[in-house]
């Protein structure tokens, strides 16, 4: 009944459009608007530390290799620890500013994980173009939420921050379990899936 | 100012440009994962189920960004357009 890696991706795809869009709601109508109901204040963290704790049965069941599970698992810490951070503020719990901090700290872990875990060229096959791709979207991204710590009213950085997770979101989309990319597929990577 | 000059203002009223932006967030996802349903109609299995397992049935990604289009429109954009116009519409 384990569902293929693809169908997680695809999953863990939704969750990060549906992020991406609240987070794009919230850079279009302001803070205080997008508080004014406290349910909505913690909607985006509150997903963000759900996807982090549902990493961890990833990390569990989908462990072909000790590089994976390194991966996987800190993805789930630093998913859950950015989700923590920003519930956190909303709640009012933290004051520092520079808890924001957490979720470029998450990008760039992430992004290095994908990077690091990955061993194959580019175009070896979708999965290894899309973990290149996506870990350098991750580092890349991480550029959005640092200025957000300090510039927290820029329409801009918080409209490329739910941009990021939304294009992040479609890379997921696009994953498939050995399949080809723009015509390239090892023969070394097995038979195309369907 | 009577009620009927209120009910008529309020008939003509038009929604602001971030209200707008707020409630096509929503259907554009939507109509994002139609258009991914016809250009890749082979990764909706829905099309041809026979022989399909519960995975390929139950995940079908064009499905799953229409569905967080309409999670997001039903239950998110309503609240939030609602109180960005009254945040408008105090003086």
């Amino acid at each position: 009944m384990q569902p293929p890696a693809e169908f997680v991706h695809w999953m863990f795809a939704t969750g990060l459009v549906l992020v991406g869009l609240c987070l794009l709601a919230q850079a279009v109508v302001g803070d205080e608007v997008w508080r004014r109901r406290p349910w909505r204040a913690y909607l985006w963290p509150s997903l963000a530390f759900t996807m982090g704790v549902l990493m961890w049965p990833v990390m569990v069941f989908f462990t072909n290799s000790t590089i994976h599970m390194l991966a996987h698992g800190s993805w789930a810490q630093v998913m859950m620890f950015s989700g923590a951070a920003e519930l956190g503020l909303v709640r009012g719990k933290l004051h520092s500013r520079y808890w924001r901090l957490a979720m470029p700290f998450a990008f760039l872990v992430s992004g290095a994980a994908f990077l690091i875990h990955e061993q194959n060229s580019w175009f070896f096959a979708r999965a290894a173009f899309l973990h290149h791709l996506i870990g350098w979207t991750l580092i890349i991204g991480a550029i959005f939420p640092l200025l957000a710590v300090f510039r927290p009213r820029s329409e801009a950085v918080r409209a490329g921050f739910a941009l990021t997770f939304v294009v992040l979101g479609v890379m997921l989309y696009c994953d498939r379990d050995t399949a080809p990319v723009f015509g390239h597929l090892s023969p070394l990577a097995g038979a195309q899936h369907r | 100012m009577s009620t009927q000059l209120v009910s008529e203002r309020t008939a003509v009223r038009r929604r602001s440009a971030r209200a707008r932006a707020v409630s096509a967030l929503g259907p554009a996802t939507m109509l994002a994962g139609v258009a991914w349903a016809f250009l890749q109609p082979y990764r909706l299995t829905l099309l041809h189920p026979h022989g399909q397992g519960f995975w390929w049935l139950a995940i079908e990604p064009p499905l799953l960004v229409i569905l967080a289009g309409v999670v997001f429109a039903l239950l998110v954009a309503p609240g939030v357009i609602e109180d960005l116009e009254d945040q408008e519409d105090r003086p």
